[in-house]
């Protein structure tokens, strides 16, 4: 059943998948409309809410624990050239899993990749990094030391 | 990560799987009436648009399928698991639903699950996919849900066939539920029903 999504386990897909599911669901509105020819597509799995599990380490290194929950919101799309998508991204907007549905599915493409990597992953990937250096410098700000005195 | 199918399901989950759950409801309540997909669908090659309705309704990731060689290719199973999430099995006796579109191929009716005096539910709905709900063998059907007699006659299922079906009525409560499907339409069968050859 892999024959059109030999991509799965590509680490590239993963990236951009990821890329698209944190990214604020108005960037990825905006970068989907800044793109010049969006190709047409019907939805295999209407934009449909649910919840996942968000599991965490603490320290990044301990044991797994339950964070908790969180709303997310999946669609799978099949452009008119064929490809399909999916789209999970965190959030409530359906407007946002399809788009990201369907950009997955342009990714997928070799005409139409290299436009797309550029106008909207680049650019998403690229805010997402900036945010996060932002908040890392902020809460490095606030890092108080402990020193144990030592004989 | 699944593979993701090549065609729609429901175009409005919620709602659709109601719909096409109401006219089930009814074409079992009411044996051999027929009965009419609400929702229009695009189903893969195969599978006709009652026969995936049905699927798309009923399956879920707690209902084991069967599959027979005929309905069961890489794209229907593929569809199936992917709109549905159920998982398929290649064992008739574990099977909670079956679809088939080839009676000569399939398993006697016995073979599924037969569910258990203290648990009846706990059988296989078989589904059959024909050419057509008239025009075949004619049967009469009688028991609840029908007023005096109906003779039904869907295309394929033979006399060997229709015995078969008297038998699995005769074990009520056991037993299993058919439903025949051709395209659109589709038609009731439970296991409440009982069934005589036509005379004449």
């Amino acid at each position: 059943m892999s024959t059109k999504n030999g991509t799965d386990r590509e680490p590239d897909r993963r990236r951009w998948l990821s890329v698209l599911a944190k990214a604020p669901a108005q960037d990825v509105i905006f970068a989907w409309e800044a793109l010049p020819d969006r190709p047409a597509f019907t939805a295999l799995r209407p934009p449909e809410n649910g919840m996942v599990l968000v599991r965490g380490r603490m320290g990044g290194t301990g044991d797994a624990f339950n964070f908790g929950e969180m709303t997310v919101t999946r669609a799978a799309v099949r452009l008119e050239t064929g490809e399909t998508g999916v789209g999970y991204v965190a959030g409530r907007s359906h407007r946002h899993a399809e788009i990201a549905a369907a950009v997955d599915a342009m990714m997928q493409s070799a005409n139409l990749r290299a436009a797309v990597e550029e106008a909207v992953i680049g650019r998403l990937e690229e805010a997402q990094l900036q945010r996060r250096e932002v908040a890392a410098r902020k809460a490095a700000a606030t890092k108080v030391e402990f020193f144990t005195m030592v004989r | 990560m699944d593979a993701i199918a090549a065609q729609p399901g429901f175009s409005d989950p919620g709602r659709d799987s109601q719909k096409v759950f109401r006219v089930l409801m009814d074409a079992i309540a009411r044996p051999g009436t027929l009965g009419k997909t609400p929702v229009a669908l695009d189903p893969p090659a195969g599978l006709g648009a009652a026969a995936a309705a049905i699927g798309l309704a009923l399956f879920d990731f707690e209902t084991r399928v069967w599959l027979d060689d005929k309905i069961g290719s890489d794209e229907v199973a593929g569809w199936l698991r992917f709109h549905c999430g159920c998982p398929l099995t290649a064992d008739p006796a574990q099977a909670h639903f079956a679809l088939i579109g080839d009676f000569g191929s399939a398993p006697p009716l016995s073979a599924f699950m037969q569910g258990d005096p203290r648990y009846p539910d706990q059988s296989t709905t078989l589904v059959f996919e024909v050419p057509a709900l008239a025009g075949g063998l004619p049967v009469e059907i009688t028991g609840p849900g029908i007023r005096d007699a109906v003779v039904i006659s869907p295309v394929g299922p033979d006399a060997q066939f229709w015995s078969a079906v008297q038998d699995n009525h005769e074990q009520f409560q056991c037993g299993v539920d058919l439903i025949f499907t051709a395209g659109e339409a589709l038609m009731g069968l439970p296991r409440s029903s009982s069934v005589t050859p036509k005379e004449g």
